[in-house]
């Protein structure tokens, strides 16, 4: 049968959020739907666009914002994207060097846990910076269209700092951070999981903020096509979303994760220990070089249907920070170009097969999240959580 | 003045290759940065006015926030793609990139490719320009035309009145006809 597995190549970048894809490709989903998925692991966000905009890439696991302003012609050729599935919601962190973690808990009153009072305590660093003269504070993120740009600068101005002129925002890859804060090169940066840890494993820096502090559900990464391939290649299109959400409730389901940490941290997938790819799905993250940790279940959200199925409101809330950022004009054309990049419909067309047992989860309610066999527990939780 | 050039690669007998073959032309100040932690701070001392780039590398993303904040004075950027890679080189040219440096480069091919991608920069820097003029034209003509139906239809007026009003308008408060008629457009969207 392989001679008939269709072929799809796509693009991804070594993070957490790409297990849907490479779990798709790596544990049988893709061929299953008759694909031959074959993963591409790319280096940069700027090749990614490029590769998917000029067809090397048939789908990528690409920022939202950056398929958004691909779609909206914002900065560079205009080539319309179509996003079938988000690939989970969350997993950023915001990373503190240990002197700016020393100077920020000095300077807040209370709960270092609350972005309100460390955005404070930030505001009152940067002031007092400036009265000894020392140069702005440096902060990183991994692009100009990226929800950790967004978070970083929510975060600040909220607390009154000008993101543009009060600290210096620049974008750094992210297997790159970690040695830059430890030379000093950065004072903190907000970046996707795994790359928060590394830097706390070296013991050169503080995870601050979970990114799920600053917004509780963060749109993050999704599966795009260029629209002109998603209709021309409908059926496929189909195949490649139901293999990746089933692919994401395998991933989702707790009895899957020690297989999970070994398939993503292989040297061509993620490159990563096993044990700190668990931490993260398990949501126990070690927030400082002490050792200390702390558990949030929602610091990656893979499971369910809210956090597979496209949101369009996902798409104008970055699209609205796009704007907020003078990163795009504001007009109404874009407004519909935005949220037109997410589409539930397409989603809907390969999934919603309702008493279909080929359904993501063998199951296909109409609403809810994603019944996961393997979880129960899991499973009514998440049921709580969305009801 | 010497033209200041930045070359960015984790290859270091590549990187040296190039950075000997521009030297021995003369009329260049090279400097090599391995990788992004050490190119931001070089940026900041250097300031060149053409950066050397390996595709391979993830530094690309730290150059392309780069090309964004530095709009008004781009530099022209000159990547090291693989051979096999044809079509990326279409896709760089149209993102602002103007040449390609294959890999397994002699020194004596420096020169000339560099000479290209400047060439090619200025050239697509020009139409690039161009075309940004051209469709803030096309926007603005789409925006007046929008506002002159609006204001037909509300007034009960001709097409001649309409443009009339907003060119008067426009005049009386000394600002363009396009912030009058995108004034007019915001103003019927929020009453409908």
């Amino acid at each position: 049968m392989n001679g008939d597995l269709t072929p799809v190549r796509a693009g991804f970048i070594p993070l957490i959020d790409a297990a849907a894809l490479i779990v798709a490709a790596d544990r049988g989903f893709a061929a299953e739907e008759g694909l031959r998925l074959e993963l591409v692991r790319e280096v940069s966000w700027a090749n990614v666009r490029d590769r998917l905009m000029l067809g090397q890439f048939d789908a990528a696991h690409i920022l939202a914002p950056l398929a958004i302003a691909a779609a909206l012609g914002s900065d560079y050729t205009k080539v319309e994207m179509a996003a079938p599935l988000a690939l989970g919601l969350n997993g950023n962190a915001v990373v503190v060097s240990t002197g700016l973690y020393r100077a920020i808990s000095d300077a807040a009153p209370g709960d270092l846990n609350d972005p309100a009072e460390t955005g404070l305590a930030l505001s009152r660093v940067i002031a007092a910076r400036r009265k000894q003269g020392a140069e702005p504070l440096v902060f990183g993120m991994v692009f100009p269209f990226s929800s950790h740009n967004y978070q970083l600068r929510y975060w600040m101005a909220a607390a009154g700092i000008d993101p543009d002129r009060d600290v210096q925002l620049v974008v750094l890859p992210p297997p790159y951070v970690a040695d830059a804060l430890a030379k000093g090169q950065l004072n903190g940066f907000c970046v996707g999981a795994p790359w928060a840890s590394v830097a706390v494993a070296q013991g050169v820096g503080h995870i601050l903020h979970f990114g799920v502090d600053l917004i509780a559900r963060c749109p993050e990464k999704v599966l795009a096509t260029r629209s002109n391939w998603a209709a021309a290649n409908a059926p496929t299109l189909q195949r490649l979303v139901r293999a990746c959400a089933r692919a994401a409730a395998w991933c989702a389901a707790q009895e899957n994760r020690t297989e999970l940490a070994q398939i993503l941290s292989a040297p061509e997938r993620l490159g990563i220990e096993p044990q700190t790819i668990r931490q993260i799905l398990d949501g126990r993250l070690m927030i400082a070089p002490n050792g200390e940790t702390r558990a949030d279940a929602r610091f990656f959200v893979l499971d369910g249907w809210a956090a597979l199925r496209p949101d369009p409101r996902h798409a104008l809330w970055l699209y609205a920070q796009m704007v907020r950022w003078r990163q795009i004009e504001h007009s109404p054309a874009a407004v519909m170009g935005a949220a037109g990049v997410y589409r539930p419909d397409l989603f809907d067309a390969a999934l919603t097969t309702r008493n279909d047992a080929s359904a993501a989860d063998g199951i296909g309610a109409f609403a809810g999240p994603l019944f996961t066999a393997g979880d129960v527990a899991g499973y009514l939780a998440a049921v709580a959580r969305s009801a | 003045m010497a033209l200041r050039i930045l070359v960015v690669d984790h290859n270091s007998e590549r990187a040296s290759v190039v950075r000997q073959a521009l030297v021995d032309v003369g009329g260049y100040m090279v400097e090599v940065a391995p990788r992004a932690g050490d190119l931001l701070a070089l940026l900041r001392t250097a300031q060149p006015d053409v950066l050397i780039v390996d595709l391979d590398l993830p530094d690309r993303d730290t150059i392309e926030q780069l090309r964004v904040a530095t709009r008004e004075r781009p530099r022209p950027i000159v990547m090291f793609v693989d051979q096999s890679d044809n079509s990326m080189m279409h896709a760089a040219i149209e993102a602002g990139v103007s040449a390609y440096v294959v890999d397994g480069l002699s020194v004596n091919r420096v020169r000339p490719v560099l000479d290209v991608a400047i060439a090619r920069f200025k050239a697509f820097d020009a139409l690039r320009r161009e075309r940004d003029a051209a469709r803030s034209q096309l926007a603005e003509r789409k925006i007046v035309d929008r506002a002159k139906g609006i204001l037909m239809r509300a007034k009960g007026i001709t097409e001649e009145e309409a443009y009339d009003r907003m060119r008067r308008t426009a005049m009386n408060e000394q600002r363009k006809m396009s912030e009058i008629a995108q004034s007019i457009v915001t103003a019927a969207e929020m009453l409908k």
